[in-house]
């Protein structure tokens, strides 16, 4: 009800920006979703003040990327879609690609190839997971802990998570199966490689839920990225997982006690889709945009700001340092050399298929 | 003027006859009413009637099955599916036909995400179907019994095609079953196993959990309301203040604030501790579970208890207590006699509006609620907004919305609606 709400209102603003920028081939305004916060805060620096001062047009932030997939639908359904690009996980890309509500993008004509000539589809490689899927950075999920509350041996193993004897004391989770039901089997001693074979089965889900169950009464179950770094500086729990980019503002921005663990970090990739169905001059707005904003500096520039690594190979040798810290960022990337040697790789289709069967199944056992 | 025998009609002033010129008169002003009224009732039935039964249909509808599987599904018509054994050739190739055309339409995938609600596995298994089939020839390609099959297992158990036989029908009662933690079978409705059930434990909270919240702010708001109706102005205006001053702050300011109080490092533990009625290792839990919730609600709820007690206590006369005195009643027999009646219109109208806002809260549980204190407004934004399973998240609002009537109907017949006043 809301998003037909959402759609009548702005329905109208969008006829009549449609119609004043019907003259030219480009529109001047344009739409484009995120997450928000600090995450936002590195696009604008990054992308949208350069992409404005350099053309005049004017950008319009809304912070909808988690629940993107369900308003695109929504959008599609009501024939009016209001944004022009959209910030979203792999996952969600793949499925609005699926369903024809995103646009193809052929990489080698509309995104920028590297200084040096190489071709985008070669630049990105293995990131371009989808033909929709324009990525921008990898990032992953992974853990914080405290370093004044864990005694005189830190954690440096993700299963430090599930061994309450060393480290007495709370710790926060997500609150869905993806990802918690993979550390669960990676500490009960799966191989990494077994994992997603292992989760298929019933046996498996259960032994998981198992795994879980040692550790239930201390755990602060959490259902936003923001809510672990506020317990972690709060000192509420001794550690806690959220995505890396903010562990870091936690750790070197806010000066907290906190440290990370690299182990075990799951990673993902984060990038943009075009919506299917605009109209020729916000589609051309929308292609222009985004082949700024991905080119090889650009995404290198993201990383002053967020330590997120950007998905171009010739991005990398360009990461420098923090544009306010003046500390180097490289380290602190999920794809540093030691750190992307520890990372697990998510298994997207496992997801697709289970993820409805194993919430429920997860819910209902959080609730017990 | 007029005449009065029996036998003739009473005329007005112009000689038409007046029973037919009242009803002239009386018409026009229902259509002048009625026109005053247009512009909001069409603003209602725009925004508010219609998006809200175009939602709730889709609990019923499931037209998506037959429109993208058509020939499939009245191939599948003839296929015995408790036989245990796979449908026949003709269902394969319908089958291979409708899933050639959804790939090409780029549809296949909403129609897998649709049946892989009922089981997990159809969502990759029509994608890589799709990816295969869009190359066949459906005339000269077969058999395509054999074919499914190769390209993947899953097309060689029964189960599947059961699945897609029993959610075939353009209507389907598998949403609200599902929304009552069942399930339709091809069998007929089952219960789901039970380490999938949570919606009806998520239902009991809701209302018990409600229920206490009301009673809180009754227990709270009665001594406010009270005081508020009989201090001096002077002092009842700055209590006033002091009651609405929440409405004026942001509901998420609120509920974050009371993350801060309650939390295990919090004020409140942290006054306990230093108190030393608390030791400092076994600090109170009172977030992230029931407690949160219901304490961050009272609160946030309490000013729509206090208002209406407020509005109805004010119109007490307070002679009827000195009355009561002067007659003997102690201080208690006066107010519970005298005073307490006359106030429940008031106490009714506040738990009414308190309960149905609790019932449907979604942000304060969300925060503050941890596991053990989410709503069941919670899963129906979860199937709003990430397992897009609109189908079920209308179905549990629709049993949410008819629970509510159904409370407000015992309510009307077990206390009165007309014993309810927001104002004087």
């Amino acid at each position: 009800m809301n998003f037909t709400k959402t759609i009548m209102t702005t329905a109208s603003a969008a006829l009549i920006s449609s119609a004043a920028f019907a003259g030219g081939h480009m529109s001047m305004e344009m739409t484009i979703v995120s997450w928000g916060g600090a995450y936002s805060a590195s696009q604008l620096k990054a992308y949208h003040e350069p992409y404005s001062a350099k053309t005049g047009v004017t950008i319009l932030n809304d912070d909808s990327s988690s629940t993107a997939v369900a308003q695109l639908r929504a959008m599609n359904e009501a024939n009016n879609i209001t944004w022009d690009v959209v910030d979203v996980e792999a996952a969600p890309a793949m499925q609005l690609c699926d369903e024809g509500l995103a646009l193809e993008i052929d990489p080698d004509t509309m995104l920028a190839p590297a200084p040096d000539g190489t071709p985008a589809s070669e630049d990105f490689g293995d990131m371009l997971v989808s033909e929709c899927f324009i990525p921008q950075i990898v990032y992953s999920t992974t853990f914080g802990y405290r370093t004044d509350l864990v005694g005189d041996t830190p954690p440096d193993n993700v299963c430090a998570v599930f061994d309450t004897k060393t480290y007495p004391g709370k710790r926060s989770l997500f609150s869905v199966p993806i990802n918690q039901m993979e550390w669960a089997l990676l500490c009960d001693g799966v191989a990494k490689s077994d994992i997603y074979d292992v989760l298929a089965t019933e046996e498996g889900q259960d032994r998981a839920l198992a795994k879980l169950d040692t550790i239930k009464d201390d755990v602060i179950w959490v259902s936003s990225g923001s809510d672990t770094p506020q317990l972690l500086a709060d000192g509420e729990v001794i550690m806690g997982a959220t995505y890396n980019g903010r562990l870091f503002s936690l750790i070197e921005e806010q000066k907290q006690p906190v440290a990370m663990i690299w182990d075990g970090q799951v990673m993902d990739l984060d990038g943009w889709i075009i919506p299917a169905g605009l109209s020729p001059e916000r589609q051309a707005r929308a292609l222009d945009y985004v082949m700024f904003a991905t080119d090889t500096q650009r995404l290198a520039d993201q990383a002053k700001y967020i330590s997120y690594g950007p998905a171009r190979a010739s991005s990398a040798p360009l990461v420098g340092k923090h544009a306010d810290l003046g500390i180097d960022m490289a380290p602190h990337m999920p794809t540093a050399p030691e750190n992307l040697s520890r990372a697990f790789l998510m298994n997207y289709d496992f997801w697709a298929d289970y993820r409805d069967d194993l919430d429920a199944k997860f819910q209902a056992w959080l609730a017990k | 003027m007029v005449n009065s025998s029996p036998n003739s009609i009473l005329l007005s002033a112009d000689g038409t006859p007046l029973k037919k010129s009242l009803s002239r008169s009386l018409r026009q002003q229902k259509i002048r009413a009625l026109l005053l009224i247009s512009p909001l009732l069409i603003f209602i039935l725009v925004a508010f009637i219609m998006p809200i039964v175009s939602m709730l249909s889709r609990s019923v509808e499931n037209d998506l099955v037959s429109q993208t599987l058509p020939a499939t599904v009245s191939a599948i018509q003839s296929w015995d599916a408790l036989s245990g054994e796979l449908p026949d050739e003709l269902v394969y190739k319908a089958f291979a036909q409708d899933i050639q055309n959804a790939a090409k339409a780029k549809v296949h995938t909403k129609v897998a995400l649709r049946l892989n609600y009922e089981k997990s596995g159809i969502a990759s298994l029509f994608k890589k179907t799709a990816r295969k089939a869009k190359k066949w020839d459906i005339e000269t390609d077969g058999p395509f019994k054999e074919k499914l099959i190769k390209v993947h297992k899953g097309w060689g158990e029964v189960e599947v095609w059961q699945t897609i036989k029993t959610h075939s029908p353009r209507y389907t009662s598998g949403y609200f079953l599902n929304a009552v933690d069942m399930r339709k079978t091809v069998e007929g409705a089952d219960f789901q196993p039970e380490d999938k059930t949570i919606l009806i434990k998520l239902f009991q909270r809701t209302l018990i959990m409600s229920l206490i919240i009301t009673f809180s702010c009754i227990l709270l708001g009665y001594p406010v309301a009270w005081l508020l109706a009989n201090l001096p102005m002077r002092q009842a205006n700055l209590l006033m203040i002091l009651v609405l001053l929440p409405f004026w702050t942001s509901l998420l300011v609120r509920t974050s604030a009371w993350k801060v109080m309650l939390q295990q490092q919090g004020v409140i533990n942290d006054i306990l501790v230093q108190l030393s009625l608390v030791s400092d290792d076994a600090r109170l839990i009172m977030i992230n579970n029931e407690i949160g919730t219901i304490v961050a609600m009272t609160h946030i709820l309490l000013p729509f208890m206090i208002l209406p007690m407020y509005s109805v206590m004010q119109t007490i006369p307070p002679s009827y207590l000195r009355a009561a005195k002067s007659l003997g009643a102690t201080n208690w027999t006066a107010f519970w006699r005298v005073y307490f009646p006359q106030s429940i219109p008031g106490i009714g109208a506040g738990s009414i509006l308190v309960f149905i806002l609790a019932i449907g809260y979604y942000i304060t549980p969300e925060i503050v609620g941890g596991t053990k204190g989410v709503f069941i407004s919670n899963r129906i934004a979860y199937h709003i907004l990430k397992s897009l399973n609109w189908g079920l998240a209308a179905a549990l609002g629709t049993i949410l919305l008819v629970a509510v009537l159904i409370l407000y109907w015992t309510y009307d017949k077990i206390v009165g609606i007309d014993n309810v006043k927001l104002g004087g």
